[in-house]
């Protein structure tokens, strides 16, 4: 009996810590679309599908033209950074002052585009970029190294955010503008110029996770369907805008997914998930830390 | 310093200003006023680029404005307040105007930037400290800091738009003296759009009358004030505004009736 709970113990505290390394990375992806939507009140239907492009640079940059990581990674995150500046520049902000319904057809629009474009460009099978990183073992728990360096490589992009958002001007008039697009204008600031370096921004957070996502899963057109959805519930959940929010969020949805794994098969565990979202839409419908009216 | 020609601008079929033309001189503080709706706000929107005019010119040092997008103007040197302070409330006090400073003027720097804050900060006598937050100020204190944001972008040429709506009579005063020392030290030029006629009388050089639309009188502050049309326009309309004419004509300084 004793070492039963010896054994469980272990494996509750291997699911705990990877439930932290992939609320790391699902904290990344949160961020990005919370970044679009808090400072430019859009939604980007179709962001899982840039992170897809990037993930295809990736493994062109890498596989197919040997370039070595630290090269190719920097060049697919740029790629997807352009991206994003290109979608808000050709498909955003001729909308900015449609209704939002408008909006979001649009960018679902993208959405199929890339899709089929993927399909035609790169075809259907699935690619693997093919980097085995070991299994780092500590005592008799498994951790992927791929899982580590995808959660520091997170925590880093989170941090180069937050500073450049707390520490320069130009992240301040990101963080302010969202209140009073007209008194912006009136300080001086180009209101284009702020979205579009938001959008390239949110891009770039977008290219890093497909830099991270690419070492653990296979590439294929249709992968943005299996990142896209979560990523919208953990956003929605935190309150779609609320960079803290969506934070807590993203580690909450984590653990559940892990710990429900660990109890049952990993399917389970975003069964766990999404049904737990669907009753914290009921409890609380404006997200996790929204302030009571 | 500020040629404007024949402005007009239209909304549909309602002409909220039928060409209007004015000059501003280098240094001097010309006052704007005129009833609800005869087109003082309209002509400083079209001032500060946030519409184009219909028709006309807006020439500043020689270069024409109309057209120019609103950050454009402002980096040409032309700042604006609002008569409903407009502070971004999630930042504090100093990041506000360091905001302004850092984008309003042509070199993007934060070391000028944060001294600009600063001097304008210190001009209107608000706290330089980096934290303050904006929710703790008053009525006065958000004019204030309306003031210090477009102070920090370092204008030429200030529109302060009804600056003094919701104050006391003493920081009605305090606000107009401000004005004036903006100009004496800082050597900007200003025009100050504003109901209460008498404390502003007191400060400017010229003042412009402005009834639907049309300049009806332009003039020093005493010979504006015994204008048969203005005396017309203000004595049906506006019973607050007649005794500031009156105080402005030499008469016993009646203070509005509350």
């Amino acid at each position: 009996m004793e070492s039963f709970l010896e054994i469980f113990d272990i494996y509750l505290l291997e699911a705990v810590l990877n439930g932290i390394l992939l609320g790391g990375v699902l904290a990344l992806l949160a961020l990005g679309l919370n970044l679009i939507f808090g400072v430019i009140d859009v939604t980007w239907i179709c962001y899982a599908e840039l992170i897809m492009i990037g993930m295809y640079g990736m493994y062109y940059l890498f596989s197919v033209y040997h370039l070595p990581y630290w090269v190719a990674a920097p060049l697919s995150i740029l790629l997807v950074a352009a991206l994003g500046a290109l979608l808000h520049f050709l498909v955003i902000e001729p909308l900015l002052s449609s209704p939002p319904i408008n909006q979001l057809l649009a960018t679902g629009g993208v959405l199929f585009f890339l899709q089929s474009f993927a399909t035609v460009a790169f075809g259907i099978e699935f690619r693997n970029v093919g980097i085995k990183l070991p299994i780092l073992a500590v005592g008799e728990m498994n951790f992927s190294y791929a899982r580590l360096l995808a959660f520091g490589a997170a925590l880093v992009g989170m941090v180069a955010v937050y500073v450049f958002m707390r520490k320069t001007y130009v992240g301040t008039a990101i963080r302010a503008i969202a209140q009073d697009r007209q008194i912006m204008a009136l300080m001086g600031v180009d209101a284009r110029r702020i979205y579009l370096i938001t959008s390239a921004i949110g891009g770039a957070l977008a290219g890093l996770a497909a830099c991270l996502l690419v070492l653990m899963y296979d590439v294929h057109p249709f992968i943005g369907l299996s990142i896209g959805p979560i990523t919208f519930l953990i956003c929605v959940l935190g309150g779609l805008g609320n960079f803290v929010g969506g934070f807590v969020a993203s580690f909450l949805f984590a653990e559940i997914i892990s710990l429900g794994g660990l109890f049952s098969d990993l399917e389970w565990g975003y069964v766990l998930a999404f049904g737990f979202f669907i009753l914290m839409m009921f409890v609380r419908p404006a997200g996790l830390l929204a302030r009571r009216a | 310093m500020l040629v404007v020609e024949g402005l007009v601008k239209r909304f549909g079929g309602f002409t909220a200003v039928s060409g209007v033309s004015f000059k501003v001189d280098q240094g001097e503080i010309l006052g704007l006023i005129g009833p609800n709706g005869s087109g003082k706000s309209t002509i400083f929107n079209m001032l500060s680029g946030t519409f184009p005019p219909s028709a006309g010119s807006i020439r500043f040092e020689g270069h024409e404005l109309s057209g120019l997008a609103p950050h454009r103007i402002i980096n040409r040197g032309i700042g604006r307040t609002f008569q409903i302070p407009r502070p971004f409330r999630r930042l504090s006090i100093f990041e506000n105007v360091a905001l302004a400073g850092y984008f309003g003027q042509n070199r993007h720097s934060r070391a000028r930037a944060e001294a600009s804050a600063e001097r304008a900060l210190g001009m209107v006598g608000l706290p330089t400290d980096r934290g303050a937050p904006v929710d703790g100020l008053g009525a006065a204190g958000l004019k204030k800091l309306e003031l210090a944001k477009a102070l920090a972008t370092g204008p030429k040429l200030l529109l302060a738009d009804e600056s003094l709506g919701g104050l006391d009579e003493a920081e009605m005063d305090q606000a107009a003296d401000m004005l004036r020392k903006i100009r004496d030290e800082l050597g900007i030029t200003i025009i100050w759009v504003e109901h209460i006629m008498g404390v502003l009388m007191r400060v400017v050089d010229r003042v412009m009358v402005l009834d639907h639309g049309e300049k009806i009188a332009e003039g020093l502050p005493h010979e504006v004030a015994h204008d048969p049309r203005v005396v017309e326009v203000y004595l049906g309309t506006d019973a607050h505004a007649t005794q500031a004419v009156a105080a402005a004509r030499g008469g016993p300084a009646a203070g509005p009736g509350r």
